[in-house]
């Protein structure tokens, strides 16, 4: 079982395609005191069909990478590129899962929702995107909320809507921003469990944000750890399948290597 | 996933359901107000000055039947509806280009802290410089009333909408006049619906001050000018009626057009409590 950490800064296998490449990128902006190093030289790949976890205490700027990837931010030095092209404005290829439960168009149904994201995302006639909008939201246990507005449901079916949304899409790379974050514990296991479920299922190639160690394991094919201020890669750990189940000796020694080599370097206790 | 089963609902008792959603508290609040002034009015027994409640409704009526005070009301509302819509326009446009650059945003607050304390009336003079006695120099004024408060209220909504939804919209590839019509109008929709509101209120009370200044012509004046008129003829109980249709046409506009309004949009959306 390969558990152990590769404490390098070029991280990735080297001869997969990359459908994304970060290449040296720093990300800093301005504030009232000054400028800010959020995000500094840092560098991989994702290859189709990976799951990469951004894990990290907050202010590792790891949430600020994923909006430079989604391209909402701009990098300061350094280039993002997808499948050998530069990132440039946001596009539905990075549909975005956010952390927040106003993603959703409140003024749009669940089906709504979903559906004007395939009309104007993709481009389909409304009949299609109606169609393909059913079969997600099925997909994700919604099927008796479609004509539901936003405000009527609880935050763990808000995100199952924006998770349906984004799946629908097919993006090539999809984009979660602790997504799971806002909602109380039960419901966040479920959700994990059902989101590991669906990109299985799919074979999506996702970018997933989280400050749990449990969670970047249990969703996560390769765990990359970020150190805070400013945010830089301190190690990956590859995540075999059989590391994967809940309770399992590998999940827990995993966890264990994760807590002492990032968090306990980093001078976190516990996150 | 395994499928959310949905709530169940149970009925609430039939006579609150009869009474809810009716303002039948209004309507009691109204009868009372009702009786005061014809109880008032009679024991003041002064018709120069307080009409009593049945004689402005009697003036109220035969103005009605003669025809006169519907041909009133239908020109002022006709001026203050050109005027609205035109003053609505006007405002979307440069809340628009305050949505999409830098400058137009700039040039949009520096204008409304220019303008919007400005009373429209005080524009009245000018108006009737450049445009003479008419309709234009009305609708002029009344586009100022407009335009201003809601400008303000579009863009101070704009700028409400939370950086998710922004994110949200642009990440389906959004941008331009279909980002600020299909995202930030609806997400702004609670502060947009209550600028119009307040639009309206400040385009019909300039429209009746204006044509209380000055009337147009007779043959063609609003309500205001009815009411004018009647007072110089003493009448005071079709001051009274004209009174009361200005606050009859304001009362329908918002208990019926933005009320119903309020409820499709923002309160089905959730974006605002009943």
């Amino acid at each position: 079982m390969n558990v152990a950490p590769r404490l390098t800064g070029l991280v990735g296998d080297m001869t997969a395609p990359a459908l994304l490449e970060l290449d040296h990128v720093s990300i800093s902006y301005p504030t009232p005191d000054g400028i800010l190093t959020a995000v500094e030289d840092v560098s991989f790949k994702i290859a189709a069909g990976e799951r990469l976890v951004l894990l990290g205490p907050s202010g590792c700027g790891k949430s600020t990478l994923l909006r430079a990837v989604g391209g909402f931010l701009k990098p300061s030095a350094g280039e993002l590129r997808m499948n050998g092209r530069r990132i440039g404005a946001p596009g539905p290829d990075r549909m975005t899962v956010f952390q927040e439960f106003d993603q959703l168009l409140p003024w749009r149904t669940v089906l709504g929702n979903v559906r004007y994201a395939l009309e104007r995302g993709k481009s389909l006639p409304r009949r299609d995107a109606e169609g393909i909008a059913r079969r997600w939201l099925e997909r994700v246990g919604l099927k008796n909320f479609v004509d539901a507005f936003p405000h009527t449901l609880s935050g763990g079916m808000k995100q199952r809507v924006a998770i349906a949304r984004a799946f629908a899409l097919e993006p090539a790379l999809l984009l979660m921003d602790e997504p799971f974050a806002a909602l109380d514990a039960l419901t966040r296991r479920q959700m994990q469990d059902e989101l590991l479920k669906l990109c299985e299922e799919t074979g999506n190639t996702a970018l997933f944000v989280t400050h749990g160690i449990d969670e970047a394991i249990r969703v996560g094919t390769r765990i990359l750890a970020l150190t805070p201020h400013p945010g830089r890669l301190a190690a990956t750990f590859d995540v075999p399948p059989e590391v994967r189940v809940r309770g399992s000796s590998g999940f827990g020694e995993l966890e264990r290597r994760i807590q002492e080599t990032v968090f306990s370097a980093a001078g976190i206790d516990h996150v | 996933m395994s499928d959310i089963a949905a709530p169940k609902l149970v009925h609430a008792p039939a006579l609150r359901r009869a009474l809810a959603g009716t303002p039948w508290r209004r309507f009691v609040i109204l009868a009372g107000f009702a009786l005061t002034w014809e109880l008032y009015a009679c024991w003041l027994d002064n018709a120069l000055l307080l009409p009593t409640l049945g004689a402005t409704l009697s003036a109220l009526w035969s103005a009605v039947l003669s025809g006169e005070l519907p041909n009133r009301a239908a020109t002022s509302l006709r001026v203050l509806i050109t005027g609205y819509a035109l003053g609505v326009a006007i405002a979307a446009v440069l809340t628009t280009l305050a949505a999409l650059s830098r400058w137009g945003n700039e040039a949009l607050g520096l204008l409304t802290s220019m303008f919007n304390p400005l009373p429209a009336i005080a524009l009245l003079p000018i108006a009737l410089l450049w445009f003479g006695v008419g309709t234009p120099s009305l609708i002029f004024v009344i586009v100022h009333s407009v335009l201003w408060p809601v400008a303000l209220a579009c863009y101070s909504g704009f700028l409400a909408v939370p950086p998710t939804l922004r994110m949200a919209g642009r990440n389906l590839g959004l941008s331009g006049g279909r980002f600020v019509a299909e995202i930030l109008v609806p997400a702004a929709f609670p502060q947009i619906l209550s600028g119009l509101r307040i639009g309206w209120a400040f385009a019909w009370r300039t429209l009746i001050a204006a044509e209380l200044v000055f009337g147009v012509s007779a043959r063609s004046g609003g309500i205001g000018w009815f009411i004018y008129t009647s007072r110089a003829q003493l009448e005071t109980a079709s001051v009274f009626a004209g009174l009361l249709t200005v606050i009859l046409i304001g009362l329908v506009v918002e208990g019926v057009i933005f009320r119903s309004l309020t409820r499709i949009t923002v309160q089905r959306w959730g974006q605002v409590q009943t």
